[in-house]
């Protein structure tokens, strides 16, 4: 299977997309999937998209909804509330070639 | 070193918004030599573009904060509120939050707010740890549940 890229995008501080990196990188591995993860400033979610070409984003922050890379809202890797479905989710986008 | 002290708590914290609660959080942190004076103002602009509000099961929280530059040692000041402020949500521009808990985060180093936030996540998804804070009105005894939460740090 494909090496699969993640962008995690946040506010300022990058400290909300480490904590989500790491969730991300370990749902990817509790599932056998390869990704390769990446942060980013919100600010810097264009230039970044050029550069990683990420097959998915995570967003901590709102982001343009045209960005051409399906977005998934990361808030729950902090609140815990909606975590169940935003695994799934993530899981069944990283599957799909 | 631990994460908050009485100090810099305040229990049955009247704030009509989170304006007020971020001030006067914020207040206690300058007053007592952890932050810069830029601190307030910063937390605050950045809670409009970026909103900390955090939609947790039970009790909902926000974790106002500002880049590492506005602070000069790392601590946390926890305003339980009389009644709850509204935040708006983190990551959901039409979101709102009405935060019962209100953790100020002012962290000198980037590295540590990154496993700061990791146990803090298991703080917010455990609501009765939350309540327990909640209907605990002596400061003391919430520096003391909360610190026992969170490792201590090392000030570089």
């Amino acid at each position: 299977m494909v090496k699969k890229r993640v962008l995690v995008a946040c506010g300022t501080s990058i400290a909300t997309a480490t904590v989500a990196a790491h969730a991300v990188a370990d749902i990817a591995k509790a599932e056998g999937l390869e990704v390769e993860v990446a942060q980013c400033k919100a600010a810097e979610i264009h230039g970044k998209i050029q550069t990683f070409s990420p097959n998915v984003i995570v967003a901590m922050t709102p982001v343009p909804s045209d960005l051409g890379v399906p977005v998934f809202n990361g808030v729950p890797f902090l609140s815990g509330i909606g975590l169940d479905q935003l695994k799934s989710d993530l899981i069944e986008a990283l599957k799909k070639e | 070193m631990n994460w908050t002290q009485p100090s810099l708590i305040e229990t049955q914290l009247e704030a009509a918004d989170s304006t007020q609660a971020i001030t006067t959080l914020g207040a206690l942190l300058f007053d007592q030599g952890y932050v810069r004076d830029t601190f307030i103002q910063a937390v605050l602009e950045r809670e409009k573009v970026f909103a900390t509000g955090l939609p947790t099961v039970d009790i909902q929280v926000a974790i106002p904060h500002a880049d590492v530059e506005h602070v000069l040692h790392s601590a946390i000041a926890i305003g339980v509120l009389a009644q709850p402020a509204l935040f708006g949500e983190m990551g959901n521009p039409d979101g709102t939050v009405q935060a019962r808990i209100v953790f100020m985060l002012a962290v000198k180093e980037s590295d540590s707010l990154v496993s700061l936030l990791q146990n803090l996540v298991g703080i917010f998804q455990d609501s009765s740890f939350l309540r327990q804070m909640l209907e605990t009105q002596d400061r003391e005894a919430i520096a003391a549940l909360f610190n026992a939460r969170l490792p201590s740090y090392q000030e570089a």
